[in-house]
């Protein structure tokens, strides 16, 4: 058990810090396109992007699994019950967490800002990683809640990733199976493993948020 | 002397409206020109669209010459630089926000560095050069963002009121400093602002700016004493503004009570109106107290002299009589009578000239 929990534990953290990874990728440049645009379709997309923030992993779960299921579209790729395809559904979690919380954090800024910034001489490019640097607090908190939306979903994980041991077991999943068996005791352990990992990790975001607080 | 700026039928609208119509315009290189407006006047459109900060409905801005459009924007905006209202400083170290245009234009550190350090030495916040901009003061602040400004050596500086934020002391002393750096530099510069005694202490010229057209164009002396229009007059002319409540009116005649001073005025309103107490600076005389001057004149304030403002053949006094009154008076006068700052005159102004308003 305890070489178990070790494995079951590391996939976890492995699997929900690539999802947040490739959310951050995804959502960082275009939650700052959705609040710098000045795109006509701006509110309806953002509107969306919102709603997807509030997304059930279940139904998220549902769609990659018919996605990815051996006779669904992308079924030739193999990749149902695979870690891939649990990264692949975290994904679609956290990718609208992180664009939705960056757009909010950068329209929090001062408008002027913007003309400042460009009333010196920023280049584009400069302009935006200035106005990354003077958001960074609420940033670092899109990326801490993203994080947070994966690393404690089961309903996906269970559903395209199907909860097989050695190979997509994760500590949320594990946890339904122990709480299923009455394995109360192995249930407690995991998820207190699960809020210690969840601890570790925002501790580290936060050192790193505070460390440029005001 | 180059023209370093020109503008042709500029228009800006905004959903439908026109926001700002300028005819033409031109600002000669090394010149101060100051551009003065109520709020809503269309001074700081203006101001974003020279910075090509914002992009006007018609009409053409050229530079040096040339439209502006014929290079890309961002070598245009790097020639120039931009102070706000509020300074819009970085979560950064003061001496980084200060250097933060040098490092936008890719500088090696060591000229990012000296240039950094002579600019926060010439605007005195060398010895805030490592505390985070968020903890300076609002003089600080504005200091900062003009040395950010100044370091980049523009060919071109757009002040946006950076003084209308702070208080009276600090945007007096921030005012002087910035008219010396200006005269020391030598830089083009464009001054926004809706005060008049900074457009006066600043402006090599000075542009009027009503409801979005500009109205008038000229020295300081010429737009202050022979206004274009009625509004450019209504807009300069009167600058001794006193609030106060009548406190005894009679056969058409009214006492107003202002700031423990009692002043005479023609007009009707029932005591306890409050009004505006109006007057022009060229309807004030000077005197000296001793002389015991007989006049018909019903009003007669002492007080010390604040400030003295040459302006062409005129000389703006500032007379602290309980409230700030100012005279226009002829440089003769005011050497002939041997004004200095500092010294008791007496203002004296006839019940006839006052305008009152009531609010």
């Amino acid at each position: 058990m305890t070489t178990d929990i070790f494995e079951i534990t590391l996939l976890s953290l492995k699997v929900s810090l690539i999802a947040t990874g490739i959310s951050l990728f995804i959502g960082l440049p275009m939650g700052t396109w959705l609040a710098l645009s000045q795109l006509r379709g701006r509110k309806f997309i953002l509107s969306l992007i919102n709603t997807g923030m509030a997304l059930p992993p279940v139904v998220v779960g549902l769609f990659v699994a018919m996605t990815l299921w051996r006779s669904g579209p992308l079924g030739s790729l193999r990749l149902i019950y695979t870690p891939i395809a649990i990264i692949i559904a975290q994904t679609i979690i956290a990718a609208p967490v992180v664009t939705g919380l960056t757009a909010s954090a950068l329209q929090q800024l001062d408008p002027r800002l913007r003309l400042q910034l460009m009333g010196l001489g920023a280049s584009p490019i400069q302009m935006v990683t200035s106005l990354w640097r003077e958001a960074r607090l609420p940033l670092l908190a899109a990326l801490m809640a993203g994080f947070g939306s994966v690393i404690s979903e089961v309903g996906a994980s269970m559903m395209v990733g199907g909860n097989i041991r050695h190979q997509t077991r994760v500590l949320t999943t594990a946890i339904v199976l122990e709480t299923g068996k009455g394995e109360f005791q192995n249930a407690i352990a995991l998820s207190i493993l699960l809020l210690i990992l969840a601890y570790l990790v925002n501790l580290g975001l936060t050192l790193i948020q505070q460390r440029g607080a005001r | 002397m180059e023209t370093i700026l020109g503008v042709k039928d500029l228009l800006v609208t905004r959903s439908d409206q026109t926001v700002l119509q300028v005819g033409s315009l031109a600002i000669q290189e090394g010149e101060v020109l100051a551009v003065i407006g109520p709020n809503g006047a269309g001074k700081s459109t203006l101001l974003l669209v020279l910075g090509r900060l914002l992009q006007p409905q018609g009409g053409q801005v050229y530079f040096r010459g040339k439209p502006i459009e014929q290079e890309d924007a961002l070598t245009y905006r790097r020639r120039i630089a931009l102070v706000l209202q509020e300074p819009m400083l970085l979560h950064q170290s003061v001496f980084d926000n200060v250097a933060s245009g040098l490092k936008f234009r890719g500088l090696p550190r060591t000229e990012i560095k000296q240039r950094s350090n002579e600019w926060l030495e010439r605007l005195e916040i060398s010895h805030l050069r490592d505390r985070p901009a968020h903890r300076l003061s609002g003089g600080e602040a504005q200091r900062a963002s003009l040395a950010r400004a100044f370091a980049l050596q523009p060919e071109l500086l757009l002040l946006d009121e950076p003084f209308s934020a702070l208080d009276a002391p600090t945007r007096a002393r921030l005012l002087q400093d910035l008219h010396a750096l200006l005269s020391q530099t030598d830089i083009t510069t464009i001054f926004i602002t809706h005060d008049l005694d900074e457009a006066l202490l600043l402006g090599d010229r000075v542009a009027v700016l009503l409801g979005g057209v500009l109205r008038q164009v000229g020295r300081p002396q010429d737009v202050f004493t022979a206004p274009s229009d009625a509004e450019v007059a209504a807009f300069v002319g009167v600058e001794t503004v006193i609030a106060g409540i009548v406190s005894t009116s009679h056969n058409g005649q009214v006492i107003v009570e202002a700031d423990g001073l009692h002043l005479e005025a023609v007009g009707d309103a029932p005591a306890g109106t409050h009004v505006l107490f109006c007057l022009r600076p060229e309807d004030i005389t000077l005197s000296h107290p001793e002389n015991n001057m007989v006049s018909s004149a019903r009003n007669h304030l002492n007080g010390h002299i604040l400030r003295m403002t040459p302006s062409g053949p005129l000389v703006r006094v500032v007379v602290d009589c309980g409230l700030p009154v100012v005279a226009l008076i002829t440089r003769g006068s005011a050497s002939e009578m041997k004004l200095t700052q500092g010294q008791l005159v007496t203002a004296t102004f006839k019940a006839t000239a006052v305008h009152l308003i009531p609010r």
